[in-house]
């Protein structure tokens, strides 16, 4: 059925859809509509999950692990702070090896106390096992949701499905909210081999020695290796069954550009406009927005990239004293393969501040005139004194 | 009902606790009690250690060995998830420590009674982070020494069992392992009642406590016999009945035989006496309440 939704409403339906058992919550703006959502299909009965309204979002955490360790499928929903305040159970969830999906709507972390749109509250939680999907619509975010479980449950590693703050999250579009039975037959139940029973005692999460532990990561390294596969196979899937598909990368005209435009979410949503727009006037330029962050698709991102000129990376977020994280990490991707390529990196948008269609042609044209990249990001598009200091 | 209980064990000898640990006899009477049918949480404590590293397993139960301050939300996600499986046989029981419950894991404790939770939460009491190495928690007892209290701690024992009842649950309770009948009948009555339930049990430590490790069963005793540690229960946060009537011999009977309290003057006694008077004519008075 097409429906008019906000991207919450959206993320919503695709977790009940998706038919979690355990639902744990806590509110937070700009996530908490999607918890409302879901109370009021609760309080209608139809919601087909047990609700757990906890006092924090690290109980939230907590719950959905112990629960998924019964062998139930979970899912919760946070943001910023609340996200934050969960990192310790992220590490834990993965280490667990439990397929919890989870939405975090990107928001700007405190302080100072902000609430709009900010990448740095999920990619600062880049290191704790956790694939990561950045959506830039809001029919991505329902299916998206839908899709991670498929692949959670395939590789045994929880997934956080990336919203952004008011961008996404509030605005509303047209939505396909696919069928109950179309979902089923495309998501089978969830039957873990191994979960807590009397029947078969096991005990869960031990002291374990060096080498173990050595043991353990490496095999959840293999689990984030082999999870770009799942991904693949299962937008396959998806797209047998719903005739929509994703990839890890979404591309747009970048086969023959001379500069690449590499950004991530809603910010990818507004530079296909901007590259429509300078492609009309002859300019090669194209456009990589990257979806799956965690595992990193370097291949994908080396075969993408690798014709092009130059590459300017857009990031709403900031790792202070170093640069955006998109940036970073796709330099270091670069590094392996093609050196001589200079990648652009800019910071812009933090904190929810707007990322124009004019920001973008601003970045494309420094990006065209400056001959080296600068070490350090350019965050001030207005101030051609400072971009020509850097550029020194 | 009792023989029937002494055969059971649901812990494998060979376990990691230090010799003369009471900690270990309470969870082995807790799990005879709970019986077969059950699921444990276990997180950072003595607990965590003697539960035993990897391949090897002490309890013959499924255990989850959970992050430190959320035994009360591990065992709630559990217990959620049972309901929906419609198992209504299998028990979940939380297992922490003083610090895990009094101080670290206190929030989400407050948050799994504040719902009713369906499990029965076991805080064993040992008075400090024993585990780490014997630094003060807030369930310390004033006066006692820890690494972290060199000279004594000044501030008073937090009354976990009081504030548990506050949150109005089914049933909580103080129980001791040097009275096991108790302890287990405790448990037993937790296992037929729905929602949460909170057993808070004294568990004598001779490596932090700083006596023999063959005196754990006296020393238990004397902290229920002296009214140090008085064994009751409190349903519905109201109706309270004290579960085993004391002999009331004077606290110095039971804190001079630990070398924690070695350096007590006799005007620190009598302030403790004082208090465990006060508090027990308290206790007693709650009892009588109709």
């Amino acid at each position: 059925m097409r429906m008019l939704l906000t991207g919450n409403q959206a993320a919503a339906y695709g977790a009940r859809l998706a038919r979690p058992q355990v639902i744990a919550a806590y509110p937070i703006t700009p996530q908490s509509p999607i918890y409302e959502k879901l109370s009021e299909w609760d309080g209608k009965g139809i919601l087909g999950a047990r609700m757990m309204r906890v006092e924090s979002e690290h109980s939230a955490m907590a719950a959905c692990i112990a629960a998924s360790l019964t062998g139930v499928r979970t899912f919760t929903a946070t943001a910023s702070q609340g996200l934050a305040l969960m990192h310790e159970m992220l590490h834990y969830a993965s280490g667990m090896r439990v397929p919890i999906v989870m939405v975090n709507v990107n928001r700007s972390l405190a302080a100072p106390w902000s609430f709009w749109s900010d990448q740095t509250d999920s990619l600062a939680q880049r290191d704790t096992g956790w694939l990561q999907f950045y959506v830039a619509d809001n029919q991505e975010a329902l299916d998206t949701v839908i899709q991670a479980y498929s692949i959670s449950e395939t590789v045994l590693l929880p997934s956080m499905v990336v919203l952004e703050a008011f961008y996404t999250s509030h605005f509303s579009e047209p939505v396909e909210v696919p069928d109950q039975e179309m979902v089923d037959a495309f998501l089978p139940a969830f039957e873990p081999e191994f979960f807590l029973n009397p029947q078969k005692p096991a005990t869960f999460c031990q002291t374990v020695t060096q080498s173990q532990y050595a043991e353990f990561k490496l095999s959840r390294q293999t689990a984030m290796e082999n999870a770009l596969e799942a991904v693949e196979a299962v937008n396959k899937k998806f797209k047998e069954h719903f005739g929509r598909q994703y990839h890890l990368l979404n591309c747009y005209h970048n086969d023959d550009a001379e500069i690449v435009l590499v950004t991530a979410g809603t910010i990818g949503s507004t530079a296909r406009v901007v590259i429509d727009e300078l492609r009309a006037a002859g300019k090669k330029v194209g456009l990589v927005r990257i979806r799956l962050f965690r595992p990193f698709p370097k291949t994908a991102l080396i075969d993408s990239l690798r014709h092009t000129k130059k590459i300017a990376v857009i990031d709403r977020n900031i790792s202070p004293g170093q640069e955006g994280v998109f940036s970073e990490e796709l330099k270091s991707v670069l590094f392996s393969r093609i050196q001589d390529i200079p990648v652009f990196s800019f910071v812009l948008g933090l904190g929810g501040s707007n990322v124009s269609p004019g920001h973008i042609k601003k970045v494309i044209e420094i990006t065209t005139h400056m001959k080296d990249a600068p070490l350090n990001p350019i965050a001030n598009l207005e101030d051609d004194n400072a971009i020509r200091i850097k550029q020194q | 009902m009792q023989s029937e209980l002494n055969n059971s064990n649901y812990i494998h000898p060979g376990h990691m606790a230090c010799a003369g640990c009471g900690e270990v006899l309470g969870i082995k009477l807790v799990l005879q009690a709970a019986g077969k049918n059950t699921i444990g949480v276990v997180v950072p404590s003595c607990i965590g250690i003697i539960i035993g590293p990897f391949p090897f397993a002490t309890f013959k139960i499924p255990v989850f060995h959970s992050a430190f301050e959320t035994a009360a939300s591990s065992a709630a996600g559990i217990s959620n998830a049972l309901l929906v499986k419609e198992d209504k046989e299998t028990v979940v029981i939380a297992f922490a420590g003083d610090g895990g419950t009094t101080d670290i894991g206190f929030q989400s404790l407050s948050g799994a009674a504040d719902r009713n939770e369906n499990i029965i939460y076991c805080c064993f009491d040992n008075e400090a982070y024993m585990n780490t190495g014997i630094q003060s928690s807030s369930s310390t007892p004033y006066r006692a020494w820890t690494m972290t209290t060199p000279l004594g701690k000044t501030l008073k024992k937090k009354n976990m069992l009081e504030i548990m009842g506050a949150h109005q649950i089914p049933y909580a309770a103080s129980a001791c392992p040097c009275f096991s009948d108790d302890l287990r009948k405790k448990i037993s009555e937790a296992k037929n009642i729905k929602g949460m339930k909170y057993i808070h049990i004294l568990s004598p430590c001779p490596t932090g406590w700083r006596y023999p490790e063959n005196q754990t069963p006296n020393i238990g005793r004397l902290a229920v016999e002296t009214n140090f540690f008085p064994l009751y229960e409190i349903r519905e946060g109201k109706k309270y009945k004290i579960t085993y009537q004391s002999k009331g011999f004077p606290v110095g009977d039971y804190l001079l035989r630990q070398r924690r309290f070695e350096h007590l003057t006799q005007e620190d006694l009598e302030m403790i006496q004082n208090e465990v008077n006060k508090n027990w004519e308290e206790l007693k008075r709650k009892h009588a309440r109709k």
